[in-house]
């Protein structure tokens, strides 16, 4: 059997987190590999190194059977490697031959002109449909992906790895991708798709290697496999984390969420008609892979997005529904948190919402009282009190309460802001990926600040990754796909397998109907 | 008609001062770094032109004129490409702040300018340098061809210099590999970075060679405009800023700078030669809000580009910001 790339015992690690672990897997010549996996379970890291973006620290890798050093993405494509990212490595005013002649040999001459005559004969070869005069900020999301693979094939790549192709396109756009891949598969190419979409892993692969935790799971023949056992394979056994799960004492109905649809600038629905209630002294957890409108969700009950018209969120203060409640479409950010609904968001930049930087935890904690009391004068001694309680509670490790946060360690700064939160007394807590990043300690303590927030009586939306945690953290979790909400199931009896299914397939498709 | 003569033949000269400034500007926002030391950068090539010529003239007893302006011109090069090295050193290498690193060069060689003028020169800040008159040099017999030869042809040779270089680097930017991998930095330099372009070295050689091109027209101003006099070299300031304003004003491209700056220099004049053209005197204390028009102007090219939103009109998209490669 001969091989286009072979792995062998890769591993990578950043900081102490460790992002692949003893990593061995292979790609055979003329096939289409997919790599399967949870977020976070090191799928992209992988790809990276192989891309020549990361080194691994150990390990090693064989392109054609000869071992190679790949230190940069110049290496990469000399040994016919090609990788076409999520976020697409193109520049917006150049033309499409531009970009292409971008990544040529120095020695080779630059003549546009035989650029475009090379890259229209890879194009008939492949069938693929594209402007090469066009500028790139007026193409389509799908345009400027066959523009990077043709790029890549220009540059006589036999590997091609697409990170998440389908995530951005339409399903006739996923079927005219196939086509070209089943095209470039016929011509000898190897390619290795990441993707969640198990449907798609069905259609479109000869086999399918897993990861698991940064870990090698396996590898198995698309045709062997089915649906459940990918997702069985691919969430692995449940893990007992022993956290603490207090029953909800005396829940009420605190947030009605009716028909949330939410836009982006481009028009897409991030969130498509979603529908759930919280309660008081309950967890509600919210799973899906990254980018299936969590974040949209939470931000949409903060105040942040803008819901389509037929959108509701209705808010009940206490038990007494009808004269209180208040509908929280089209009130501001502000006056939503004053009634006690508090986004204590961790995104992707810890820094990047809800904290600054530059400043110490006082003044980061003043950011949300200064326009408390009717002095010219900002109060500062109450939010010194606060942030010097929080640094004790919490064991915040800062030199002191002045310290810039963004100095601190990431655990300490998502401690602050929980903290934060958690100290103006909500009603409705919001949290996503609040333990991204941490280590294990750090995280048991969140959630039990969590857990004391739920015995007080406050409804908890806790956005995680992590499917162990959800489902002994929680009480309930709503799953997200596609911006819809694929059901919601009861913590205490789902089992990973159904949450890994809720996340990677809608239930109309597996139903026969059309998504 | 002497009028509209005079009036051009001001505001040439005065508009290849500010077209040196832009053009090297422009090679320099290209790579995504946005110099406001050009003021400066002029002071530097303009003083240690002068400075080269004048101790050169005074030192040998019969100087030669041709290696006094080549040895001026290349003093006036290194001089600026060691103030763009500063910058770039500071900018690129140490990441600061692109504009407050800029404004500091722009005090600093001001500042070192007028220091070692009146050093080197012991107090003698009028002396002529005789290297002026090879520098307005016309050509033979054109420039003698009645109102064309007097207006097209009656410069010094750095006048028709500036404008072959304009050329050349709009040759350069659209049709060469350097010019498209310059641009690729400027725009998104992570992307360039991962197509194996080593963005460091552009930035840091883009960045120097603008310096050295803004800084020759510091040198044209003083040994030709200025006729070889160290003095009223308050003015090269204003010139700098108005060639940061027509970088803007070009939309970045140097081919416009071209027809921009003798635009430039035509509004600069305006108030001296307008009124005079459709007889109608002007107050005075009118002349200072004249000479803001080409400002204007800028200000009205932005709006107008703002409003049309055309990418190709836009600048470089990293302009400003120092690059950091992902941790790897």
């Amino acid at each position: 059997m001969e091989y286009a790339i072979e792995l062998r015992h890769i591993t990578k690690t950043f900081g102490s987190v460790i992002a692949n672990n003893d990593v061995s897997l292979d790609v055979r010549k003329g096939e289409i590999l997919s790599l399967l996996g949870e977020n976070g379970s090191g799928k992209t890291t992988l790809m990276n190194m192989i891309a020549g973006i990361y080194y691994p620290d150990s390990g090693e890798i064989l392109v054609e059977g000869k071992p190679v050093e790949i230190r940069s993405p110049k290496d990469a494509y000399a040994h016919g490697i090609g990788m076409v990212h999520q976020h697409f490595k193109l520049i917006d005013v150049f033309t499409a031959a531009e970009n292409i002649a971008l990544v040529l040999d120095k020695h080779e001459k630059y003549d546009i002109r035989a650029i475009k005559a090379k890259a229209r004969e890879i194009c008939k070869r492949y069938n693929f449909e594209i402007d090469l005069d066009q500028k790139v900020y007026e193409m389509s999301v799908s345009q400027k992906q066959t523009l990077e693979i043709i790029k890549m094939l220009y540059h006589g790549a036999q590997l091609l790895i697409l990170d998440e192709p389908t995530a951005v396109l339409t399903p006739q756009e996923t079927e005219k991708l196939f086509a070209v891949m089943r095209n470039m598969k016929a011509d000898g190419k190897s390619i290795i798709i990441i993707t969640h979409k198990l449907h798609e892993v069905l259609a479109i692969s000869d086999r399918v290697a897993i990861l698991r935790k940064g870990e090698y799971a396996g590898t198995v023949e698309t045709a062997r496999a089915t649906e459940s056992s990918l997702t069985e394979m691919m969430v692995g056994k449940k893990v007992e984390l022993n956290i603490e799960r207090p029953e909800p004492v005396n829940p009420h109905l605190r947030l009605t969420v009716h028909n949330l649809t939410v836009e982006n600038a481009e028009g897409v629905k991030i969130l498509d008609h979603v529908s759930f209630d919280a309660f008081s002294g309950e967890i509600l957890g919210i799973a899906g892979i990254s980018g299936n409108g969590q974040k949209e969700l939470l931000e949409a009950i903060a105040g942040l997005q803008n819901p389509d018209r037929d959108s509701s969120i209705v808010y009940y203060p206490d038990d007494d529904r009808d004269s209180t409640a208040e509908q929280l479409i089209g009130k501001t950010p502000k006056s939503i948190r004053d009634l006690g609904i508090h986004l204590s968001f961790v995104p992707e930049d810890r820094l990047g919402m809800g904290l600054v930087g530059s400043m110490g935890m006082v003044d980061n904690m003043m950011l949300k009282s200064y326009t408390e009391g009717s002095s010219f004068i900002a109060d500062r001694s109450a939010p010194r009190h606060l942030a010097e309680s929080i640094k004790k509670e919490l064991g915040v490790v800062t030199p002191s309460v002045n310290t810039p946060v963004s100095r601190l360690s990431g655990g300490n700064v998502q401690k602050v802001l929980v903290g934060r939160e958690i100290a103006a007394a909500p009603s409705v807590l919001m949290t996503a990926y609040a333990v991204r990043g941490l280590d294990i300690n750090t995280s048991y303590t969140i959630y039990h600040l969590l857990n004391e927030q739920k015995q007080k009586g406050v409804a908890i939306l806790y956005v995680g990754e992590d499917l162990d945690v959800l489902i002994d953290l929680c009480d309930r979790i709503l799953v997200l796909c596609g911006g819809k909400c694929n059901g919601i199931v009861d913590a205490r009896k789902t089992t990973k397998e159904e949450v890994g299914l809720l996340m990677t397939r809608l239930k109309e498709e597996q139903e026969g109907g059309v998504a | 008609m002497d009028t509209l003569i005079a009036w051009i033949l001001r505001a040439i000269p005065f508009g290849t001062i500010i077209m040196y400034g832009a053009l090297g500007e422009i090679i320099t926002e290209k790579s995504g770094n946005l110099n406001l030391g050009v003021p400066g950068i002029m002071y530097l090539g303009g003083f240690a032109g002068f400075a080269s010529a004048y101790l050169y003239e005074n030192s040998v007893a019969e100087p030669n004129m041709v290696f006094c302006v080549a040895l001026a011109l290349f003093c006036a090069f290194i001089a600026s490409m060691l103030g763009g090295l500063i910058y770039s050193f500071l900018t690129i290498s140490l990441r600061a702040n692109q504009n407050v690193t800029g404004l500091a060069l722009t005090t600093f060689g001001m500042g070192v300018a007028n220091f070692f003028g009146v050093f080197i020169l012991d107090g003698r800040t009028a002396t002529q340098s005789l290297v002026y008159k090879t520098f307005q040099t016309k050509l033979p017999v054109l420039s003698r061809m009645g109102v064309i030869g007097q207006t097209v042809f009656g410069y010094g040779f750095m006048v028709y210099a500036a404008v072959i270089l304009a050329i050349i680097l709009h040759h350069v930017l659209s049709h060469t590999r350097t010019g498209l991998n310059l641009r690729a930095i400027g725009e998104n330099p992570a992307t360039a970075d991962a197509a194996g372009i080593s963005v460091t070295r552009y930035k840091y050689l883009a960045t120097c060679l603008g310096a050295g091109i803004s800084g020759l027209g510091g040198l044209y101003y003083v040994l030709d405009y200025n006729q070889g006099i160290w003095a009223t070299t308050g003015q090269i300031e204003a010139l700098g800023w108005l060639a940061v304003a027509l970088v803007i004003f070009t939309t970045w491209k140097p081919l416009n700078a071209i027809w921009g700056s003798y635009l430039f220099g035509m509004l600069y004049w305006l108030y001296q030669f307008l009124p005079t053209l459709i007889g109608f005197s002007v107050p005075g204390y009118i002349t200072d809000l004249i000479q803001m028009v080409p400002y204007l102007v800028t200000i009205a090219v932005l709006i107008v580009t703002s409003l049309r939103k055309k990418r190709e009109d836009q600048p470089p998209a990293s302009l400003g910001l120092a690059y950091f490669r992902e941790e790897r």
